[in-house]
C-alpha cells in the first residue's frame, strides 16, 4: 500500500468528522445561546439550571462525559448509537463553553443600551433580540471560532466509541500497514486542513456580520 | 481486586467508597502527568515565543506554522502519533512520558502565544527607555520586560493548566493508567462503569474548580504594574 | 393650568447616600424646566426616575395622572412592567451620551420603535421619520449608521428618535455636555425649535446658562438633593435670592 492508497479510507473518516463536527457545533451553539441567556435571566431558578449545566459540562473532562454517556448511562436504561453519544456529548460540552461566550458578549453591551430601549418603551424580549443581540454577536464570533476548532479536535475522542471518524481510520490503517509515521501525518494533515476551513467559514460568518452592521465600539462609548 | 484492594458491590455507596483508594492511585498518576506536560509547556512553549521573534525569516515563519499546526490538531492523534512513530526512530520511552510529551507538546503551542501577547504588550516606549539607558538585551528582558509580562500571562497560563489536566483522561488510551483507565478497568471487571465513571467525573469537577478559583485570587493577588525579579 | 409632573416628598438613596431628600416639584402642561446645579445633586436622577430607569424609596410621584407606584406593586418599582410601560408612553428621554442603536441605520433607529412598539405601519412611521429628520436636518443622512455622524449630528438622531414616540413629556439630560464645543450649536437650535411647541412639556439638565435663560419658562437651582431656588430666568439669573445660588452662577459664570 502506498500512502495514496491510504487517503480512501481517511476521506470516508474525515466525512464523519466533518459531519459529526459540524452537527455539534450547530447543536452547541444553540445551547450555548439557551443557557448563555438563562444565565443572565433574573429568574434565579433559570439562572441556576444554567450555572449547574455550564460548571458541570466546563468542570469535567471530555473524554469522561463520552464514556459516561456510552458505557454508564445505558446501565440506567437510558442508550444511544454511538453517533448520537458523539454529537450529543460534543454539543453540550460546546454548548457549556459556548454559553459563557455569549452571556460575557451580552454583559458587554454597554448599560446605555439598555437604558435607551427602556425610555423607547421596547418590551424585555425585543430589546434582547433586537438592541442587544445583533451588537453581541459580532463580539462573540472570534471566541466561537476558537470553539468550533476545539470541537474539531475534540470529535476526534469518538474514536473511542467505535466511531468510524478520521482517527478511527487512521488507527486501522496503521494496524494494517504498521506505516504509523505516514498514517498519522496524514491524518494530522487532514484535520489541519478541516480545522483552516472551520476558520474561513466562521471568518466569512463574521465579515457578513460586520458588513451587515457596519458600526464600531467606539460609536457608543 | 486491584492494587490490594477489593472492591464491595454491596450497594452503591460502598462500591464508590471502595474503589476511593484505586481511583486516588489514578489521580496521582492524572497529577503527575499534568504537571510533567505542564513543565514541558511552559518550558518549549517559551522557546518557540523566542524563536518566532527571531530576526532570521525561515525560523519565524517555519516556528508560526509548527505552532498554528499543533494548536489545530487533535491531542488524541498527536499522542498516537508520539506513541507509534517514535519507536521506529529507536526513541522508546514509557507511555506516561509519552503522554505527557504530547501534552506538554500541544500546550506550548498555546503557551507560546500567550508568551508572545505578553511581550507584544509591553509598550514601546519601554524598549526605547531601556536603550536610552544602555541596558543589555540580557538586562532589558531580565530587569523591564519579563517583570511586566508576569502579571499579564499568568492567568492565562493557568488556565491552560485548569485544560490540560482535564485533558489528561486521554492518556488512558495509550495504556496510562490514570484515573480514567482505572475506572474503565474497574468498570470491565464488575460491570457497572456507571460508579467509578460518575466518581472520576466527581473528583474532577472540585478540582478544576478550586484550580479556576486559585488562578482567580493569584490573578488579583499580582501588582498590575509588574513583578521585579531582584 | 393642570400638573403634568408631581413629586411628592420624593426620597432616593443609593446605598448610604440620599441623592433626593424628601424632594417636591410640580411641571405644568407644556412649561419648559431647566434644572441646574452642581454635578451629584440630584437633578439627572430626577430625570431617570420619571423615565423609570431609577426606583425611588419614599413618597409620591404621578405623571400624566400615573401613579409610579402601585397599590399593590411588586419588585424595585412597585408596579408592574405593564404599569411602567403606560407612564413611559408618555416620556421620551435624550441622553447625554446619545445611545443611539451602533447596529441600526438613521432611519431604523427612528422608526423602530414606532413599529415594534406602537404598532404603527412601516410606510407611516418612514412618513413622519423623514418628516422629524427634515426637521433636525439630517435628511441626508438616513441611511448612514450613527458611527458615519458627528457628535452633534448622532444627537439631533437621538431626538428625533424621541420624538416619533409622541412624548408628551419630553427629557434632555445634559445633551450638550459631551459634544465637541463647535458641535453644541446645531444641538441647542434644534431644542430651542422644539420649546417653541405649546403643549410638550420639557425638563432639561444642563449647564449651557444662556440658553437655559432664553429657552426656559422657570430655572430649578439643585443642591444635595433638593431645589433650593427656583424662578423665572430673568430674575433668577439677573438677581438670584440665596447665597448658594449666586456663589454657584458666578462660579460657572467665569469659566
Amino acid at each position: 500500500m502506498t500512502w495514496m492508497q491510504y487517503l480512501a479510507p481517511l476521506l470516508k473518516g474525515a466525512q464523519i468528522t466533518v459531519i459529526i463536527s459540524l452537527a455539534s457545533i450547530v447543536l452547541g451553539t444553540i445551547l450555548a445561546f439557551a443557557a448563555g441567556i438563562a444565565r443572565t435571566s433574573s429568574n434565579p431558578i433559570v439562572s441556576g439550571i444554567a450555572f449547574v449545566y455550564i460548571v458541570l459540562f466546563r468542570g469535567t473532562p471530555l473524554l469522561v462525559q463520552l464514556f459516561w454517556f456510552y458505557y454508564a448511562l445505558p446501565l440506567i436504561g437510558i442508550s444511544f448509537n454511538p453517533i448520537t453519544t458523539g454529537i450529543m456529548t460534543l454539543s453540550l460540552l460546546t454548548g457549556a463553553f459556548g454559553a459563557e461566550v455569549v452571556r460575557g458578549a451580552l454583559l458587554a453591551v454597554p448599560v446605555s443600551q439598555y437604558e435607551a430601549a427602556r425610555a423607547l418603551n421596547f418590551s424585555k424580549t425585543y430589546t434582547l433580540w433586537h438592541i442587544f443581540m445583533p451588537q453581541a454577536v459580532v463580539e462573540m464570533m472570534p471566541a466561537f471560532g476558537n470553539l468550533a476548532v476545539q470541537n474539531l479536535k475534540d470529535t476526534a475522542l469518538v474514536s473511542l466509541i467505535s466511531i468510524a471518524d478520521l482517527t478511527f481510520q487512521a488507527q486501522s490503517l496503521r494496524n494494517i500497514t504498521l506505516d504509523s509515521a505516514t498514517v498519522y501525518t496524514l491524518t494530522l494533515v487532514g484535520y489541519f486542513i478541516i480545522a483552516l476551513g472551520l476558520m474561513l467559514i466562521v471568518r466569512l460568518i463574521e465579515m457578513k456580520l460586520r458588513r451587515g452592521a457596519a458600526f464600531s465600539r467606539s460609536a457608543h462609548s | 481486586m486491584m492494587y490490594g484492594y477489593e472492591w464491595d458491590t454491596s450497594s452503591t455507596l460502598a462500591f464508590a467508597t471502595s474503589i476511593l483508594p484505586i481511583l486516588g492511585i489514578g489521580l496521582l498518576v492524572t497529577l503527575q502527568a499534568a504537571a510533567v506536560g505542564y513543565a514541558i509547556a511552559l518550558v518549549f512553549g517559551l522557546v518557540l515565543a523566542l524563536l518566532r521573534r527571531s530576526r532570521i525569516r525561515a525560523i519565524s515563519w517555519t516556528v508560526a506554522c509548527f505552532t498554528e499546526f499543533v494548536r489545530d490538531t487533535p491531542l488524541l492523534v498527536q499522542l498516537f502519533f508520539l506513541y507509534y512513530v517514535l519507536p521506529d526512530f529507536g526513541i522508546v520511552l514509557p507511555a506516561f512520558m509519552t503522554g505527557a510529551l504530547a501534552l506538554g507538546l500541544q500546550y506550548s503551542a498555546y503557551t507560546s502565544e500567550v508568551y508572545r501577547g505578553g511581550i507584544d504588550a509591553i509598550q514601546r516606549g519601554q524598549w526605547e527607555a531601556a536603550t536610552a539607558l544602555n541596558l543589555s538585551r540580557f538586562q532589558t528582558y531580565r530587569d523591564i520586560v519579563i517583570p511586566q509580562m508576569i502579571p499579564r500571562i499568568v492567568p492565562s497560563l493557568g488556565n491552560y493548566l485548569v485544560s490540560m489536566l482535564k485533558e489528561t483522561p486521554v492518556l488512558s488510551v495509550v495504556t496510562v493508567l490514570d484515573m480514567l483507565g482505572l475506572a474503565n478497568m474497574i468498570g470491565e471487571r464488575t460491570f457497572d462503569y456507571l460508579v467509578p465513571l460518575s466518581m472520576v467525573g466527581l473528583i474532577f469537577l472540585p478540582m478544576t474548580l478550586i484550580c479556576s478559583a486559585l488562578i482567580h485570587l493569584v490573578e488579583r493577588a499580582l501588582p498590575k504594574s509588574g513583578i521585579p525579579l531582584r | 393650568m393642570t400638573s403634568i409632573i408631581r413629586f411628592q416628598n420624593v426620597t432616593k438613596r443609593f446605598g448610604a447616600l440620599t441623592v433626593l431628600d424628601n424632594f417636591n416639584f410640580e411641571v405644568q402642561q407644556g412649561e419648559k424646566v431647566t434644572l441646574i446645579g452642581p454635578s451629584g445633586s440630584g437633578k439627572s436622577t430626577v430625570l431617570r426616575i420619571l423615565m423609570t430607569l431609577e426606583p425611588f424609596q419614599e413618597g409620591k410621584l404621578e405623571l400624566a395622572g400615573l401613579s409610579y407606584h402601585e397599590p399593590n406593586g411588586r419588585g424595585t418599582f412597585k408596579a408592574s412592567e405593564k404599569h411602567l410601560h403606560k407612564i413611559r408612553s408618555n416620556v421620551g428621554m435624550v441622553f447625554q451620551s446619545f445611545n443611539l442603536f451602533p447596529h441600526m441605520t438613521v432611519m431604523r433607529n427612528i422608526v423602530e420603535a414606532p413599529i415594534a412598539v406602537l404598532n404603527m405601519k412601516r410606510d407611516e412611521a418612514e412618513t413622519r421619520a423623514t418628516e422629524l429628520l427634515r426637521m433636525v436636518g439630517l435628511l441626508d443622512k438616513k441611511d448612514h449608521y450613527p458611527s458615519q455622524l458627528s457628535g452633534g449630528q448622532q444627537q439631533r438622531v437621538a431626538i428625533a428618535r424621541a420624538l416619533a414616540m409622541r412624548p408628551r413629556v419630553l427629557l434632555f439630560d445634559e445633551p450638550t455636555s459631551a459634544l465637541d464645543p463647535q458641535l453644541v450649536g446645531e444641538v441647542l437650535g434644534v431644542i430651542r425649535d422644539l420649546a417653541r411647541e405649546h403643549d410638550l412639556t420639557m425638563l432639561l439638565v444642563t449647564h449651557e446658562m444662556r440658553f437655559a435663560r432664553e429657552v426656559s419658562d422657570r430655572v430649578c437651582f439643585f443642591d444635595k438633593g433638593r431645589i433650593v431656588e427656583q424662578g423665572e430666568p430673568e430674575k433668577f439669573f439677573t438677581n438670584p435670592e440665596q447665597p448658594r445660588t449666586r456663589e454657584f452662577l458666578s462660579s460657572i459664570l467665569n469659566t
